[in-house]
């Protein structure tokens, strides 16, 4: 999939200086002086037809970028700039009314939780005829064949024994499927995939991954797949950004990345999962204390408090930017 | 593998494919509704005076003469004493002004279901919305209706109701409506937001939100019907309070109506009966127990329907 990035096409997606931070506490008249920084402040592009990996922590800021990316949170600051090869590329950010109607059938998200993403009061078929509905993209009567051929493609066959069930009558793998179901029909060019296995079982996750990536080439979709785990981003994203405290630290092809990690926390991250090669070695990289909330954070490097390597320099000077460095990709470390 | 994609159902039987599917669901929920036996016992009194309110038209077209048996203006000039104890032709006996006690019970039993359920609908429709909207919105709208809601608890109902006999005819209409819009506002809307509250973070509306939905659409198809088995729960709450709330007010003499189980105490009280219910007891005991009877029946409806709908209260 890597070889999808076409040289010369201005990406799919481009955000820029994206930003979000939430007030920690809700005042009626005044506003908050202290804020959660979930997303500070991070660029990346977007490749048309790319599978685009964001990996990182529990709390990093991963499902807030993602909601930023198909508008369901709007940012505190920062452009998302989306091109659908139609005209000129748009700023998601400002979109109002049936501008951003136009751009819902363009952008999806699946969400992590198949049990919670569905509706338990609704059938399969109201379900996934929803986005055809709402957005009168197809004559009523169409609505049930779409949505069948739909329910064939992500595997729930022979779709009229799925049609008319409710979610609780479903396996979660089942659900989730639906879920997939849902975000394509209305075939869109841009789905952001939410730790879509991370609620599975084990066994049936590969299965579910397969899927998604065969439909991302059938239907021509890009990712933004996110995930904290290091071997289903290898699987599915030909690039990556690890994310840390609301912060990109290292971005790049997904190989480069893990196969030469240059962060520090990128190193430890890989630390933690053992390699399948035998005859590699890797210095262990140990890092303590758990990730903090990104609660007002000082303007140092976001890892500084738990970086093994940090020294006077590192806490002096503000966050560092991302810089090209080791086998191609961008680091955000002074000391890489 | 074969697959096969079998047969397609086409929209136009749409409808009837959905219809099906709300019998499959009533019926699993009778089913689970007749194993909660204080449903049942509710069930049965409810039947029970709904019968009573639908043969009283009946009878009086029948056997029963106007002249005696009509419930406000009859006079039962067969006895030869008011009020009367029961006899065969007045089963119930009569009141101090000589009508028959029986008819005055059927007759009352229909205007209080329809003030019950009116209250109820009234209630739940407006709950329903307020909650919906409050928990979607929060901000500025959550916290004006849940102001409103304070208010309308805070709201002294009988003394209201004093004030407003006053200044206008409060009868069964207006009384529903009113009953309807103080606990709708106040706190069958609170209640009901605060099970918004735990519908409107669920991921389900967010992906209404990506697949284009407005807020209409997401309130109306996935916020309501989300609600919709609470809001039945206190609409038998309220029919309760409602038949309780008349039945107080018009012994109290404040209501407009022509006939109700509380005027029939209230009728008893003020011809100074009252106080001897072991000697005249037929002038006490039937409407009260009617009134009794009715309230805990909707009540104990409810909350069989809240273990049918709860998973968590059912026992297996
Ligand atoms: N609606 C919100 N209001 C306030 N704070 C929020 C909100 N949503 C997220 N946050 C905060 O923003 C930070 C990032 O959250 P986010 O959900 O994006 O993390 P994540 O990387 O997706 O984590 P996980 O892997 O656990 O899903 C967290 O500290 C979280 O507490
Ligand atoms: S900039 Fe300094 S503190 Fe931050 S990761 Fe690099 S070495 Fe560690
Ligand atoms: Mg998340």
């Amino acid at each position: 999939m890597a070889g999808a990035t076409a040289v010369g096409t201005k990406p799919l997606i481009r955000v820029e200086g994206l930003e979000k931070h939430f007030p920690a506490e809700s005042h009626w008249f005044r506003r908050s002086d202290s804020f959660v920084h979930a997303v500070d402040g991070i660029s990346f592009e977007l490749a048309r037809g790319e599978s685009f990996g964001l990996v990182g922590e529990s709390g990093c800021g991963k499902t807030t970028t993602g909601r930023l990316l198909v508008r369901l949170a709007e940012p505190t600051g920062g452009h998302v700039l989306f091109d659908d090869g139609e005209g000129a590329s748009t700023d998601i950010t400002t979109l109002r009314g049936d501008d951003l109607k136009a751009f819902r059938r363009k952008a999806q998200m699946i969400f992590q939780d198949p049990y919670e993403s569905l509706n338990p009061r609704r059938t399969i078929f109201d379900t996934v005829a929803e986005p055809l509905k709402v957005q009168n993209a197809c004559p009523p009567l169409e609505r049930m064949e779409r949505v069948s051929r739909m329910l064939e493609m992500v595997g729930l066959t022979p779709p009229a024994t799925y049609l008319f069930r409710y979610p609780h009558e479903l396996s979660g793998g089942q659900r989730q499927r639906v879920a997939i179901a849902r975000a394509l029909v209305i075939e869109p060019i841009f789905v952001v995939a939410d730790e879509p296995t991370s609620m599975l079982d084990v066994s049936i996750r590969t299965g579910v991954m397969n899927l998604m990536e065969s439909l991302a080439e059938r239907l021509g979709i890009s990712y933004l797949y996110i995930t904290h785990d290091l071997a289903v981003a290898r699987y599915m994203c030909s690039r990556i950004a690890v994310m840390y405290l609301g912060k990109i630290v290292e971005m790049g092809d997904t190989e480069a990345v893990l196969q030469n990690p240059q962060h520090p926390y990128t190193q430890a991250l890989l630390s933690a999962v053992p390699i399948p090669d035998p005859t590699a070695t890797r210095a262990p990289v140990r890092i303590s204390g758990g990730v903090a909330r990104p609660l007002d954070p000082p303007p140092r490097c976001r890892f500084y408090s738990r970086c093994p390597i940090a020294d006077d320099f590192c806490r002096d000077n503000p966050h560092p930017p991302l810089e090209k460095k080791g086998a191609g990709q961008r680091v955000a470390c002074y000391k890489a | 593998m074969v697959i096969d994609t079998g047969p397609i159902p086409n929209a136009p039987s749409l409808w009837r494919v959905r219809l099906g599917l709300a019998g499959r669901s009533l019926k699993q929920n009778w089913s689970l509704f007749l194993r909660t036996r204080i449903g049942i016992l509710g069930l049965v009194i409810i039947v029970f005076y709904m019968l009573l309110a639908l043969a009283h038209p009946i009878l009086m077209n029948t056997v029963w003469d106007e002249r005696i048996y009509d419930p406000v203006i009859g006079f039962a000039f067969d006895e030869t004493q008011q009020p009367a104890p029961p006899s065969l032709s007045h089963p119930l006996g009569t009141d101090p002004l000589g009508r028959d006690i029986l008819s005055q019970l059927m007759f009352s039993a229909r205007s209080e279901f329809l003030l019950g359920l009116l209250a109820a609908v009234v209630t739940v429709c407006i709950g329903t919305m307020v909650g919906a909207t409050a928990a979607y919105f929060g901000g500025l709208i959550d916290m004006l209706l849940m102001r409103l809601a304070d208010i309308m608890i805070m709201m002294p109902g009988i003394s209201i109701l004093i004030v407003l006999s006053a200044l206008i005819e409060v009868g069964h209409l207006e009384l529903a409506l009113l009953i309807g819009i103080l606990s709708g506002f106040g706190g069958t809307g609170v209640v009901l937001k605060s099970q918004a509250l735990s519908v409107v973070v669920k991921p389900y509306i967010e992906a209404a939100r990506t697949s284009g939905g407005g807020t209409l659409h997401i309130i109306l198809v996935h916020v309501v019907p989300n609600l919709l088995p609470l809001s039945f729960l206190y609409m038998m709450f309220t029919v309760t309070s409602a038949i309780f709330s008349e039945a107080v007010l018009s012994f109290l003499g404040l209501l407009d109506v022509r006939m109700s189980w509380g005027l029939m105490i209230h009728t008893t009280e003020s011809a100074g009966y009252l106080l001897q219910v072991g000697e005249y007891w037929w002038l006490i005991f039937p409407a009260s127990l009617s009134i009794t009877l009715l309230c805990s029946s909707f009540y104990l409806l409810g909350r069989s329907l809240d273990e049918v709908v709860n998973p968590r209260l059912r026992r297996t």
